[in-house]
């Protein structure tokens, strides 16, 4: 593939969420499912994506809320991990991500005899959000400008391009978007952002990853040209 | 100082402090917004959080170039013996308010609005805090804005007689906001999830000099060389004070040097909080370890000093809010020992900035737990204090603020949209 004559710079945006109650909440597995079943599909990626831009402790045991409430305040550790290594990129959209945890519910209710109740305060309370995205006066004028960039971000700057841009953009974020967008000539770039693993890291150590991986690829890049001349 | 190297030098302490992406991200958000008009509403200008918050947040919200106003209202004392009981019944207890106060506090009401309404009237946003204002809404219904009730108690489980009737007031907003999920009581409107804050620039939580830490230990008689606990609450029994003692007694045995330190205010207004000072005085039975001190209300350069001065700080509550006392040690970087209750689950996560837990056996545990992994104590106070930074302090409250009221201004939808058009001095 050719590379573009020009490439458009990165326009940076940024984004700020509102937590909405729903007035929903499960004291029991029983009640988590049924409430699964009604609940927006707002209210499962705030579950699964929002929450990690809500003030909350980003639990790194358990990169969805579902899972973290099953082990932390039903002790089903058996369930618990089993929510927690759903794949929320596996699914074409939300719908389908509810089905599947739907079912994995359903799976274990038939497995157990008795229902595990959480304590009266410790109920999971279903949420939604609504997301805010806006511009920045930042951009970035080509990818070799990244690794100096990106430290500088704001930690939902990097939620909305590395993380939100999956429910926008299935099994791509913006950045691999618009470096794909130079043809073939960053490819492997492309190909080590996609192995960053976003789950179990918080925003800010997941900003850093992501500025080594860009430095690694061009001092990387810097050593082969060196070697050839 | 004029008012634009006032504005300049406010948005420079705090962009020291959060990092100049936050402040960057607050001026976008405000942008948009220019020109509105936001008024606030509560029932007292000084002591309690929300003044507290209101105090900073106002000038915040004004540098970024939003005009905010903050009005407070007044009342008689029917109208404060009324608001104290909505209070305590809002967290739950079974308090039955008289007609004749319930009268009182709408015609209060009824007065403020009309001091109020050349203000309030064409606001385009209103925040009302707590339940002292809430029905000015209805002496409103040309209002231009949006409203917005801002309730601070925990309200999960309140006494519902009196929910009730508050509820003819609180229905009436365009959106309700509480503090977390637990808190909240189903309404009509949207109800957004706001936690509070701490500001890190007021003197209970700004940086001291190790001479002033020095010097009010010295003044309490707390020796800087041993190892110290604090526990800073009222002397309540959902604080559970004894658990407290109990557990130091338990850790003392496997550190003989250590010292509790329990700071709590005058309880000369609170015949149970008398009770229990007198059990808590029993209870340290004139063990020179145990420094139970009472200090005044504006002592906050002494709690400051206080927390920093301590190792481990805890909050073993039964039962409580969202518990900013928290908030404030995990930013002075020191774990805490937290009751596994309310909002200090939220805060305290076991092995990252502290140990939850329901006894003062637990309680014991974890403190032996981290004088003898001190790298771990250090470890969970860095931590603690960088959680704090990205989600307690002022500034997390206020975009919140500004992400609702945008929310507000869009309608119904999920995803808001904001582009910019040629800001000045971008060169766009």
């Amino acid at each position: 593939m050719e590379s573009p004559a020009t490439q458009a710079p990165f326009l940076v945006r940024d984004c700020a969420l509102s937590a909405y109650g729903t007035g929903l909440r499960a004291q029991n597995l029983r009640e988590l499912r049924d409430r699964l079943t009604e609940v927006s599909t707002a209210s499962i990626y705030y579950h699964f994506w929002g929450s990690r831009l809500h003030p909350s402790f980003e639990h790194p045991e358990y990169p969805n809320m579902f899972a973290a409430w099953v082990h932390r305040s039903l002790h089903d550790h058996r369930l618990g991990e089993r929510l927690g290594i759903i794949d929320p990129m596996d699914f074409h959209d939300l719908e389908g991500l509810r089905q599947e945890l739907i079912e994995i519910i359903e799976q274990r209710l038939e497995e157990t005899e008795v229902v595990a109740w959480s304590a009266p305060d410790d109920q999971f309370y279903f949420m939604h959000s609504r997301v805010v995205v806006f511009d920045t006066p930042r951009t970035i004028a080509h990818p070799r400008d990244m690794a100096e960039v990106l430290p500088t971000l704001s930690n939902s700057s990097i939620f909305y391009h590395f993380i939100d841009a999956r429910m926008r953009m299935p099994d791509l974020d913006d950045f691999r978007a618009w470096l794909i967008g130079y043809g073939d000539e960053f490819l492997d770039l492309v190909e080590a952002l996609g192995t960053v693993d976003l789950f179990f890291v918080p925003l800010a150590e997941l900003r850093r990853t992501l500025a080594d991986v860009v430095s690694a690829h061009f001092s990387g890049h810097l050593a082969q040209e060196v070697h050839h001349d | 100082m004029t008012e634009g190297t006032l504005t300049q030098t406010v948005i420079e302490e705090y962009q020291r402090i959060v990092g100049s992406d936050v402040i960057e991200q607050l001026f976008q958000l405000a942008e948009p917004l220019k020109g509105l008009r936001v008024v606030h509403v509560n029932s007292t200008r000084v002591g309690g959080g929300v003044a507290e918050i209101l105090t900073k947040l106002v000038p915040l919200s004004n540098a970024l170039g939003i005009d905010t106003s903050w009005e407070v209202i007044t009342g008689r004392d029917e109208f404060y013996q009324c608001t104290k009981s909505f209070h305590n019944a809002l967290q739950g207890n079974h308090v039955a308010i008289p007609k004749a106060l319930l009268k009182a506090y709408e015609e209060v009401n009824a007065a403020n609005a009309e001091v109020l309404r050349s203000t309030l009237q064409d606001a385009d946003i209103v925040f009302i805090h707590d339940p002292q204002p809430a029905p000015l809404i209805t002496h409103f219904p040309e209002r231009k804005g949006k409203w917005i009730w801002r309730c601070h108690i925990d309200a999960g489980k309140p006494y519902r007689p009196v929910w009730k009737y508050l509820r003819n007031f609180t229905s009436r907003y365009d959106a309700s906001i509480f503090s977390i999920a637990s808190f909240a009581q189903p309404m009509p409107n949207p109800i957004c999830l706001i936690p509070p804050s701490i500001d890190p620039l007021s003197d209970k939580n700004m940086d001291l000099s190790e001479a002033e830490i020095e010097t009010v230990c010295l003044q309490h008689g707390i020796d800087r060389q041993r190892r110290t606990i604090l526990q800073v609450s009222r002397f309540d029994r959902f604080k559970d004070p004894l658990g407290v003692i109990e557990a130091y007694r338990l850790a003392k045995r496997f550190a003989h040097d250590l010292q509790l330190v329990l700071a709590g205010g005058s309880a000369d207004d609170d015949p149970e909080g008398a009770a229990v000072l007198t059990e808590v005085y029993a209870a340290a039975a004139e063990d020179p370890d145990i420094h139970i001190l009472m200090l005044p209300a504006d002592a906050n350069r002494v709690i400051n000093a206080l927390q920093r001065a301590a190792d481990i700080v805890i909050q073993k509550s039964l039962r409580e809010g969202f518990g900013l006392t928290v908030t404030e040690a995990l930013w002075k970087g020191k774990p805490v020992i937290g009751g596994n209750t309310g909002g200090i689950r939220l805060q305290v996560i076991n092995h990252h900035t502290g140990f939850l837990v329901d006894t003062p056996e637990g309680a014991a545990y974890r403190i032996r737990y981290l004088f003898h992994y001190r790298d771990q104590l250090k470890e969970m106070g860095l931590k603690g204090r960088e959680f704090v930074r990205e989600n307690f302090l002022l500034t997390r409250h206020l975009r919140d603020h500004l992400a609702l009221i945008h929310a507000l201004r869009s309608g119904g939808s999920e995803r808001i949209e904001l582009h910019r058009v040629n800001l000045p001095g971008t060169g766009e």
